[in-house]
């Protein structure tokens, strides 16, 4: 009996399970009733918004929700930066890393330039600063444990808890509350009463499982041969379990949790794949209990699980197959393990593949540029949707804009002037939803065709034809949809990459925090219309499939194009060839 | 209606004169493509070319700069003597392109066509008339009805034709409006009142009355109404600003889609030709919805004129689908006109059939609709025979006797009347006063019923019961209207228990009794608080604000000046159930821009199965795209085929879905889920498969004529 078979129920059904008390326990911590305020739990996150002179919650409408936190986030971009840059003369350095701009690269005709790239700073911190955790360098070899804890870790908590607090203030505008909270407030009630708790008993699990935490210097080991060969250790359990619960990505090793010290067991990898999906399934439950409309939360929740088993089914069955390249070769033939680490299997690396891709998590456990073609299909198209859970707060945001979409035209279908949550969907609503859900594909097909059709993608593609497309395709999508996972093979540490993907990912982030923002404030002030039964119900099956279909047209229509020139021109020839 | 004042209604229609009336409108209701409003339409798509005008409609631009820029490349190739096979595929995409332009036009020229033709034909009697003005200096001048001005007085006799739209501010006229209502009886018009409100056009069968012009040439509702179909000052609505708006988004990203192809198939070694990603765009790009979103707008006006109702603005009839709360008034709309006669019942052992012969003969010269109804009772229960003796005295109903009857020739005097005044009359004559009386007057009261007392000398002698009849089909009416999730609130000057009464057998929500205009204003004002539309219908000059606060206020075409001018529609049958006409026609306009936007963006997805392929098949890096080839378009004809062919299936559809834009989707009141299900069913999932099918058939079509 093959008991990897099981393996996707669990690492589905388990969150699943404790997303609904999960989600029902943020409802309460993250949006406390006016008289709880800064009482109990509450009084910690209180106390640190008070360090930054707060004295009373503030009661902030849409404009300055949304300035506080670009002004947040503008200040966080500095101060990574000054760290990222300086490392080299801070603390925590026993291993003397060098600075990060002495990385050097390969520009596109080959040669091989040394000394100063700041690029590849502005890169790593528009990756950090908007929770994606694209990496252009290999964390164990480029970074000091400060620029570690204090540059990433302290990134990787603090920017989903920014998601999470915009989520907070978009559901309270749909809600109709006089205003939308208080940014500082809400992002630290994120971190001191979610994150924090959470990361600390995964921390604890990954620790039991073997996953180093130390801040000593790396080890010395000798091989059998006799060789001597240095291991990088250091504080990893505490980052591997962020970066897992904060939908963050970015691992303390290059390869991420396919690296034995980041995720050394079959539980570990159960443990850090329940992780990844948690939180974004959680935040779909407190939703439900802040509008309190359960149906309507659960309708949303039912399409994104819909679009999550649908993605890793496909997966799991293209990884199933052998790799086409061992077909006909003198060897057994099994799952195709290429790129796969043998202690977690083909089943655990496609479903990992699937929900990294889905939450835009982007850890990964095994190389997405290694799947077959259709098997690398699943992670682009789920990152191309970018709506399946997705990042905290941002998944829940984009998913709203396609929820906007498909009650205007549900809406209309029905004969009224749409509503949402008993809110007219007018002009303006409509104008900011679409420029949201534009800017995905705008920034995909945009830099796919920049870096495709100039020397830039070429030249640094680890494989010709179709599949080496794929690759520049997936990085893009990768960035603008803030997952950070890579397709891997790209030589994508250089100054053009850097600089393209560093936009993308900013343009990827901010404008999606802000729009809902806006749309929610406009919403907030408009007055609430009583369902009859003319009114379109959300909470229903009919429209969850509106929704679902809404969302693979807009999908399958803006980026169909692409995908054909990439995997599945990749697949065609890949079976062509071996037929 | 007032309700301070019980006006008398104007005789309801009979249902032969009703179904004459639908049968009227019907006749005057246009083909769908009438000759020669098809050749108005098309010779003014060609002029709708011009670049400012589509410039309005973002999805149709950019299909225009396609075609001039597909042209452009086309004359290129002729001058540099490319091979014939290019030079006719880009020439017929031009064309196809430069067709999927016109049929756009064609479809919102026809729907203002249609519009202009439906509006003419009301006002087809309006005759350039003469009409004699009253000068200040008192006497009165004959002029062309086109030199009158608002404000100026003229003088209209029997016989004539009414030289402009105004108000009677002297005397009373019955009036033949068929020409615009199609209803065949007459209309009293009197001044003062809530019905004092005339139409240019009309006739006045007798009488003389003095009006005050509201209208000069050009200005009427009608004219207002024609302008708002006409292109040149037609307003887009808050919806078909939001619904462009998403047009225009994904016209955007297919404009980024084709554009980023060109440098992606660099990447494969491949330079794709220019005038298939313009071929590629205009199928991608929403052209059906954004070609037939104008005539959408118009049609739901067209449809409204149709209906006798002339709307204010286009957003008027669009707000009309959400309305969640209809005042009705309850006579006339509820109920038929007035009480009418149902029950004798004998008092003090007298016969019923006597009962009903003395209150008949009674009633003989009494015209009110009440006093008819107990004629036609009388008549109907036990087929007397009613004749007046000669020399019977007939006493008229008084404010002051507040009581009616016949004195006949052998001495007996018959009255009826209000119990209360009776009462009084028998008691003070020491009359006879059965014991069951007043309980049963009681009972009938309490039932929202109205007792008529009868006497006969001094003695009471029996009760006659008044109801409200309900109309044929009301409850059913109000059923569908609930469906639709509305909510129906009575109106009526009644008392609140008779009110209750009625309410509950017509099956309302909700009543306002003993209403008056400012508690029919409050309601509105409470309704709209709660989030809710309100529509409601009016005549009177006292309805005025209550007209302007709701959310929809139809006045009625006879009512007062300012009754007219403060709601947003105008119904020119004065027809209390129009509201629920209105309702419907609302709804249907916003299903219609859903469906078809439904429609047209679900047909994408067979474009792209017809035309990537086709674009990359002939290219060896990429030959292997022949899979996707779906339809076998690319493979039984060639790609350039299989790109026509779904251009050519972008460029009919519009044509094709013209009837649906104008006739509109069929509105059932089945609950929002149900209907929802049923288009996306129909325009959802019949837009995916739809142009399979259909660029399949083209593309055989086409294999077979080459």
């Amino acid at each position: 009996m093959d008991w990897s078979f099981f393996h996707p129920f669990w690492a589905i059904g388990v969150p699943m399970a404790l997303s609904i008390p999960l989600g029902r326990l943020m409802a309460r911590l993250l949006d406390p009733p006016a008289e709880r305020v800064g009482r109990g739990v509450d009084a910690v996150p209180m106390f640190l918004v008070r360090l930054f002179g707060h004295r009373e919650p503030a009661a902030m409408d849409w404009r300055r929700y949304a300035i506080a936190l670009l002004a947040f986030n503008a200040s966080l971009f500095v101060l990574s930066f000054a760290i990222l840059w300086a490392q080299n003369l801070l603390p925590l350095n026993p291993d003397g890393k060098g600075p990060l701009t002495a990385l050097g690269y390969k520009d596109a005709a080959g040669v091989q330039h040394d000394g100063a790239d700041t690029a590849v700073i502005f890169n790593t911190v528009c990756s950090f600063v908007t929770n994606t955790n694209l990496q252009h360098y290999s964390g164990e070899q480029h970074l000091s444990y400060f620029s570690q804890l204090g540059g990433i870790l302290w990134l990787q908590f603090v920017t989903p808890a920014c998601g999470l607090a915009v989520m907070l203030a978009v559901i309270r505008g749909l809600r109709g509350d006089k205003h939308l909270g208080d940014f500082y407030l809400d992002t630290a009630r994120g971190v001191v009463l979610v994150l924090i708790p959470l990361s600390t008993v995964l921390a604890l699990a990954l620790v039991a499982n073997g996953v180093p935490m130390t801040f000593d210097g790396a080890v010395k080991a000798r091989t059998l041969e006799g060789a001597e060969q240095t291991i990088a250790v250091g504080p990893v359990a505490a980052e591997v379990a962020i970066k897992q619960l904060g939908t963050n990505g970015g691992g303390f090793f290059g390869p991420n949790s396919a690296h034995p010290l980041e995720n050394p067991t079959p539980w570990s990898n159960i443990l850090e794949v329940i992780a990844i999906i948690l939180v974004p399934m959680a935040s779909i439950v407190m939703f439900g209990r802040m509008i309190r409309d359960r149906a309507h939360a659960a309708v949303v929740y039912g399409v994104m699980t819909a679009l999550l088993v649908a993605g890793a089914s496909i997966a799991i069955w293209s990884e199933l197959h052998p790799s086409p390249a061992a077909e006909g070769l003198p060897v057994a033939t099994g799952t195709n393990m290429e790129g796969k680490e043998v202690r977690t299997g083909a089943v655990a690396a496609a479903t990992w593949s699937a929900i990294t891709t889905a939450t835009s998590n982007g850890s990964v456990n095994a190389m997405h540029d290694s799947f077959q073609p259709i098997g690398g299909l699943v992670p682009m198209s789920l990152m191309m949707l970018n709506v399946d859970f997705s990042g905290i707060g941002a998944g829940f945001l984009n998913m709203l804009m396609y929820v906007i979409t498909a009650v205007f035209l549900a809406g209309l279908m029905v004969g009224r002037t749409p509503e949402y949550l008993g809110k007219k969907i007018e002009a303006k609503e409509v104008k900011l939803a679409m420029l949201a859900i534009l800017i995905h594909p705008l920034l995909i097909c945009g830099g796919t065709a920049l870096f495709a059709g100039t020397a830039w993608g070429p030249a640094t593609v680890a494989n010709p034809g179709p599949h080496g497309f794929s690759e520049i395709l997936y990085e893009f999508t990768s960035a603008s949809a803030n997952n950070g996972s890579g397709f891997e093979g790209l030589a994508d540490n250089n100054p053009y990459w850097n600089v393209a993907t560093g936009v993308v990912l900013l343009l990827g982030r901010f404008p999606a925090l802000v729009l809902p923002v806006a749309i929610a404030g406009f919403l907030s002030h408009k007055k609430r219309v009583p369902p009859s039964t003319g009114t379109l119900r959300t909470d229903d099956l009919t429209f969850g499939a509106m929704l679902l279909g809404t969302v693979l047209l807009v999908g399958a229509l803006s980026f169909m194009p692409a995908v054909v020139l990439g995997p599945i021109a990749d697949h065609l020839s890949t079976a062509a060839t071996n037929p | 209606m007032s309700l301070l004042t019980h006006t008398p209604i104007p005789e309801r229609t009979p249902p032969e004169a009703q179904a004459m009336k639908i049968q009227r409108r019907q006749t005057r209701r246009l083909k769908l493509f009438e000759p020669a409003l098809v050749q108005m339409a098309t010779v003014r798509s060609f002029a709708m070319l011009d670049p400012r005008n589509m410039a309005r409609n973002p999805v149709m631009f950019l299909v225009e700069v396609g075609w001039v820029l597909t042209s452009i490349i086309a004359v290129g190739s002729i001058t540099a003597g490319a091979a014939a096979s290019t030079i006719v595929y880009q020439i017929a995409l031009a064309i196809l392109l430069l067709l999927t332009v016109l049929f756009a036009n064609f479809a919102e020229a026809l729907a203002e066509a249609r519009g202009k033709a439906q509006a003419q034909s009301l006002r087809a009697t309006r005759q350039d008339t003469i009409a004699r003005r009253i000068e200040p200096s008192g006497e009165s001048v004959e002029v062309s009805s086109t030199e009158l001005r608002t404000g100026d007085r003229v003088v209209v006799e029997a016989g004539q034709v009414i030289p402009a739209d105004g108000e009677i501010i002297e005397g009373l006229a019955s009036v033949d409006e068929s020409a615009i209502t199609g209803e065949s009886a007459p209309v009293i018009r009197e001044a003062g009142g809530d019905r004092s409100g005339v139409t240019g056009g009309t006739r006045v069968l007798s009488d003389r009355i003095i009006l005050e012009v509201t209208a000069g040439p050009g200005e009427s509702f009608l004219d207002r109404m024609i302008a708002l179909v006409e292109g040149a000052s037609r307003q887009k609505t808050p919806n078909e600003i939001a619904l462009t708006i998403i047009l225009a988004a994904f016209s955007i990203i297919f404009l980024i889609v084709t554009a980023a192809l060109y440098p992606m198939a660099l990447y494969h070694g491949i330079r794709l030709d220019i005038p298939t990603l313009i071929a590629l765009l205009v199928c991608l790009i929403p052209t059906t919805i954004g070609a037939l979103l104008a005539a959408i707008g118009i049609a739901g006006m067209d449809r409204a004129l149709a209906a006798n109702l002339i709307a204010k603005s286009g957003k008027a009839v669009e707000v009309a689908g959400d309305v969640d709360t209809l005042l009705l008034d309850k006579t006339g709309t509820i109920t038929l006109g007035n009480r009418r006669a149902t029950l004798f019942m004998p008092m003090g052992g007298l016969p019923e059939r006597e009962l009903a012969r003395m209150a008949a003969i009674a009633s003989l010269a009494d015209t009110t609709p009440e006093g008819k109804s107990i004629i036609e009772l009388a008549r109907h229960s036990f087929e007397l025979d009613l004749m007046a003796p000669d020399g019977s005295r007939f006493i008229e109903f008084t404010a002051q006797t507040r009581m009616s009857g016949v004195d006949l020739p052998d001495g007996s005097r018959i009255r009826k009347g209000a119990p209360d005044t009776m009462t009084e009359m028998v008691r003070s004559r020491g009359g006879r006063i059965p014991d069951a009386y007043q309980e049963t007057v009681d009972a009938i009261a309490s039932k929202g019923a109205t007792p008529l007392t009868v006497t006969s000398g001094d003695d009471i002698v029996g009760i006659i019961k008044l109801e409200d009849i309900l109309k044929p089909g009301i409850r059913e009416r109000f059923a569908r209207l609930r469906q639709m999730g509305l909510r129906v609130v009575m109106v009526t000057g009644d008392n609140p228990l008779t009110a209750r009464s009625i309410a509950q057998e017509a099956g309302v929500d909700d009543f306002i009794a003993q209403a008056t205009p400012e508690a029919k204003l409050a309601y509105i004002r409470k309704e709209q608080a709660g989030g809710k539309l309100v529509a409601m219908m009016g005549d009177g000059t006292n309805d005025a604000p209550a007209l302007a606060q709701a959310d929809i206020g139809v006045a009625m075409n006879s009512g007062t000046q300012a009754a007219k001018e403060a709601g947003n529609m105008v119904d020119l049958d004065s027809d209390p159930t129009k509201l629920i006409e209105v309702v419907e026609i609302g709804k249907q306009l916003l299903m219609t821009r859903g469906a078809l936007t439904t429609f047209s963006i679900a047909n994408d997805l067979a474009k792209y199965f017809a035309v990537i392929p086709a674009m990359f098949v002939d290219f060896k890096a990429l030959a292997s795209l022949r899979a996707l080839d779906l339809m076998g378009l690319a493979t039984s004809g060639g790609a350039q085929s299989a790109i026509l062919s779904a251009v050519i299936f972008n460029a009919i559809i519009i044509p094709m879905l013209i009837p649906i834009a104008l006739k509109g989707v069929t509105y059932r009141p089945v609950g929002a889920s149900a209907l929802l299900r049923r288009n996306l069913l129909y325009f959802g999932l019949g837009g995916v498969i739809a142009p399979f099918l259909g660029i399949k058939a083209i593309d055989v079509l086409i294999d077979l004529v080459l």
